[in-house]
């Protein structure tokens, strides 16, 4: 799908180690759990791990929410003078 | 001033840091690197982002109140479908995980018999295929271990089964600053909503802590 060949010449493959590096270091500064000034000492494997584990956790929030959402939504009956009071409060 | 932009954000990355300066900083981003994905990453944490995905998020949760059925259960997948589909709109289509997730609604709409799962490719049978980058005989990559890893985040970003390394890194960065801000915006909307009926709550809770349920 992607075909970086023509970045550099001398890898065949275009990506270099730096590149992963470099985006597995941002990646773990998302991370709420590894806060590890040195990066380069966290494995990807454990970077990788972390991340797989967190978007879990951020699916299974938004899964509770949403059911909460859908249980507010029933009990609000007209919904345009809340929406548009909720609306206000949220553009300030 | 993209390098500043990646810095300082990263760094407050606390939520009631801030906010007016970084609303009024990546709003200039936004109109100044439109293809540079790094300060995308960013513009996630931004008030305004949040405001446009609030206001989205509203207009659409009142289409799935009108129109869905009144089991519970259902309309709570309905409401996670709709906050997904708003999310990957405000993306407005740069990342592979928001037009996966687009085209997905439309494969959905299209087949009514298809049962809401995962998408799964059939003929995938796992023959122990490198990704594309392991021709060199990097350090960490080569270890099954991470690229089984690999493997499981690209089923947990939507739109990445089949891409390289790097560009599941980066997705999976840009996909979690989404997810944050979609798990702010609906904990917000939802104490607007539940405190709208008590009238106890203050308006001003874009900074606070998530409700517990």
């Amino acid at each position: 799908m992607s075909s970086r060949r023509s970045r550099q010449s001398t890898e065949t493959s275009g990506i270099t180690d730096n590149q992963i590096n470099d985006l597995v270091s941002k990646l773990q500064q998302v991370l709420p759990e590894i806060r590890n000034r040195r990066s380069n000492k966290a494995s990807a494997s454990k970077v990788l791990q972390d991340t797989c584990n967190y978007i879990r956790n951020l699916h299974r929030e938004v899964d509770d929410l949403s059911d909460r959402l859908s249980q507010l939504l029933a009990t609000i009956d007209s919904d345009s003078p809340e929406a548009a009071i909720i609306r206000s409060l949220i553009t300030e | 001033m993209a390098s500043t932009a990646i810095a300082n954000p990263v760094a407050n990355s606390n939520r009631a840091s801030t906010r007016k300066k970084k609303k009024s900083q990546n709003l200039r981003n936004q109109t100044q690197n439109p293809d540079n994905t790094t300060t995308t990453t960013t513009q996630w944490k931004s008030e305004a982002q949040q405001q446009v995905y609030s206001s989205k998020l509203l207009q659409a949760l009142r289409n799935v109140r009108v129109s869905s059925s009144p089991s519970a259960p259902k309309r709570g997948r309905a409401v996670r479908e709709a906050a997904d589909r708003v999310l990957a709109v405000t993306a407005k289509g740069r990342t592979r995980w928001s037009r996966a997730i687009l085209t997905n609604r439309l494969k959905l709409k299209f087949l009514k018999n298809h049962k809401r799962q995962r998408v799964v490719v059939t003929g995938n049978g796992r023959p122990a295929k490198k990704p594309r980058v392991s021709i060199l005989r990097l350090k960490t990559k080569n270890l099954p271990a991470v690229q089984r890893k690999a493997r499981v985040l690209s089923r947990l970003v939507p739109g990445c089964r089949k891409q390289p390394l790097p560009v599941i890194l980066e997705e999976a960065t840009d996909y979690i600053a989404a997810l944050e801000m979609q798990v702010k915006a609906m904990s917000t909307l939802a104490e607007l909503l539940s405190g709208s009926g008590s009238n106890a709550t203050p308006p001003n809770q874009l900074g606070a802590s998530r409700p517990s349920p």
